[in-house]
């Protein structure tokens, strides 16, 4: 909608990132068909087998692709907006951290960090203050599902400290 | 025994004050995410399975229902003071209601919408509960091959019959089949798609899966759009209560919603934003206020939010008689009832008549509660909108991480949510749908074990799948649903099924 001008020439050239999800069907159909072709055994009695329905989802896979490539090609495939990278990957960097530091830091500071780092993707907010807003609701919901509905939740420094047993 | 004598039974279940706690638990965690835009009653009963593994089955269940009937209320006041609806269902709610609302009509919007899904949500749950034995007794003389059947036909309408593409709807259905094959094989100790990683042989979670595909793909989709347009929240003026004259036009609507809705949902055509459309239409078609419509209706909001109440409880039909999901929200619920061990269908009425009727029941009482919660209680509800974007989408990632985190914390199931996260958001940016996906991932395996039964019965005889008359029919069913829309979109007709597109929950 924002680039209205060139909505009114139709596109007739290739859409690249429809035609590379085409390649990437066709990429798991071999990679369906090649598992399937190592799995066997009681087939031979029944004539069907683990291998069966994924020799079939390998097939239709493929098809799929082909119809993606071609409607790739016509430039069939919906426009697409503008997307804003930098906001996504403050989100998926979120995530990556919770994913790799709860262990060692345990639930609190380690979701309190996505916390921040996911509002701070969506809007002009303060990172210092939403960490420190994110550690203390992490801190909270920790409580909630550790301790009262005996959830295991990985803990950590602050949890030990301030609920210690 | 008769169905009234059972509906008591299940009352005495319900009425239990641990159930009716879960029942409020389950309503109001209900509304609230059917008000907040970016998360569902799907999402949200997927975050809660791992969270309620060590409760008792029947209070669960009954919670994940309040949820389902609850994001269908709380749906509805988004969608009229906002303008975006909070959950797909509520899409053509959002068409007449934000009109009444920005005429200072949005009181009597919100309790028609409100008393519309009441009176919806009492008579198809009292028609569920008259249709299931009857299903019940047809089911039992289901062999693998008329499941499966019936399993492809479900496929087919959640994936390609409606919304803008039968190629993107396969295709997403066929990442959710592939993904259902990945870990051992239960009949040969086979393991597939898992290349020596020990962590893939238990195969992807469905909870994993559907809070990564909903949430955090959706939390990104929007992150992604930047800041555009800033939303409006309409102040509700006036009062809540509703003429005369608005009682006199709302009640033909919610009867004929009703009507419309539940038969919808029963069948295996996919949720319940497609009884909506069809009610919205039939209402402007009867109209005396024809003027009326596209500038606030209030029929217009009446008869669609009826018929999505009545099409949720219209779901619930399949799922509990056949044990077929026909909506991601439905699927989730299979998830919990495989939790417990617990396997709907026919078998379910015979071994649990007390959980069964006891969920049943539950949804009568669920629907009084949601009465109270969303006319008197209405103001708390809008509040919720008013939380601003930052903050509201950083608390819906704590808690889609939180029942991951509760279920297994290790790096490998968190890398699994982003992995899918980011192929949620990817599936979002191409207009592929969501739920076949979902849907897939739990029907597929279920559906791969009917016929690898079916073709074992007949020595590998492929014919015989189509050689019952019932699986016959189902099978035909599911290649017209097939083919019939790709033939309408062809000739140009494909938006009417466009905008019937099943996208959420």
């Amino acid at each position: 909608m924002t680039e209205a001008g060139h909505l009114s020439t139709k596109q007739r050239r290739p859409d690249w990132a429809a035609l590379f999800i085409g390649i990437g069907l066709f990429a798991i159909a071999a990679l369906v068909a090649f598992d399937a072709s190592r799995l066997g055994g009681a087939a031979s009695y029944a004539r069907i087998g683990p291998q069966t329905v994924p020799y079939a989802i390998a097939l239709v896979l493929a098809g799929l692709g082909l119809w993606t490539v071609i409607e790739a090609w016509r430039g069939d495939f919906p426009r697409r907006e503008r997307q804003e990278i930098v906001p996504v990957l403050w989100i998926v960097g979120g995530l990556i951290i919770q994913m790799t530091t709860i262990r060692f830091v345990g639930f609190s500071i380690s979701t309190g960090l996505l916390f921040a780092m996911t509002a701070r993707g969506l809007g002009r907010v303060n990172l210092a203050f939403a960490v420190v807003v994110g550690i203390v609701l992490s801190f909270l919901v920790w409580i909630l599902f550790a301790r009262v509905l005996q959830l295991t939740l990985p803990a950590g420094p602050i949890e030990h400290l301030l609920l210690p047993g | 025994m008769d169905t009234f004598a059972l509906l008591f039974q299940g009352l005495t279940v319900a009425m239990q004050p641990i159930n009716l706690l879960y029942a409020l638990i389950g309503v109001t965690l209900g509304t609230a995410v059917g008000v907040l835009p970016g998360i569902g009653p799907a999402t949200t009963v997927a975050l809660l399975l791992p969270i309620t593994y060590k409760l008792d089955p029947a209070g669960s269940l009954i919670m994940f229902a309040g949820i389902y009937y609850g994001g269908m209320y709380g749906g509805s006041t988004t969608s009229i003071l906002l303008n975006t609806p909070g959950e797909s269902a509520s899409i053509v709610t959002a068409l007449e209601g934000n009109r009444m609302a920005k005429r200072g009509r949005g009181g009597p919007a919100l309790a028609t919408a409100a008393i519309g899904s009441f009176v919806a949500g009492l008579i198809a749950t009292v028609a569920l509960a008259f249709i299931a034995p009857y299903v019940v007794k047809f089911a039992l003389a289901f062999g693998p091959r008329e499941y499966f059947a019936l399993m492809v036909l479900a496929f087919i309408t959640v994936s390609a019959a409606f919304g803008d593409s039968a190629l993107r709807g396969l295709t997403a259905l066929f990442i959710g089949l592939t993904l259902g094959i990945i870990g051992i094989d239960l009949q040969t100790g086979q393991a597939r798609l898992s290349f020596g990683v020990p962590d893939l042989l238990d195969g992807v979670e469905v909870t994993t899966l559907a809070v990564a595909m909903f949430a955090i793909g959706e939390t990104l989709f929007v992150a992604a759009q930047g800041t555009r347009v800033p939303d409006t929240v309409e102040a509700v003026k006036g009062s809540v209560w509703m003429s005369r004259q608005d009682w006199a036009r709302s009640w033909k609507p919610w009867l004929r919603g009703t009507l419309i809705g539940f038969p919808i949902g029963a069948m295996p055509a996919g949720g319940a934003e497609i009884g909506t459309f069809f009610s919205y239409a039939t209402e402007k078609r009867l109209s005396k206020h024809k003027e009326e419509f596209g500038n606030g209706a209030i029929e217009g909001v009446a008869g669609p939010e009826a018929a999505n109440n009545a099409s949720a409880a219209g779901t619930l039909v399949p799922l509990l008689t056949l044990g077929l999901p026909t909506s991601a929200t439905a699927a989730i619920m299979l998830a919990g009832f495989q939790q417990y061990g617990l396997q709907p269908g026919p078998l379910l009425f015979v071994n649990s008549p007390q959980l069964v009727w006891g969920l049943i029941a539950s949804l009568l009482i669920a629907n009084l509660m949601l009465l109270v919660l969303n006319l008197p209680l209405i103001g708390l509800w809008v509040k919720l909108l008013t939380i601003p974007k930052p903050w509201l989408y950083a608390g819906i990632l704590l808690f889609a991480t939180l029942g991951t985190i509760g279920a297994n914390p290790s790096v490998f199931e968190l890398g699994m949510l982003l992995v899918f996260g980011i192929l949620g958001y990817g599936l979002r940016l191409f207009g592929f749908p969501i739920a076949p996906v979902v849907v897939g991932l739990i029907l597929g395996p279920l559906a791969e074990q009917q016929l690898r039964r079916a073709l074992a019965i007949s020595q590998g005889n492929v014919a015989v799948l189509v050689q019952s008359p019932i699986a016959a029919v189902l099978l035909t069913l599911a290649v017209l649903a097939l083919v019939v829309p790709i033939i309408l979109r062809a000739r140009g007709k494909g938006q009417v099924l466009a905008q019937v597109a099943a996208d959420n929950d």
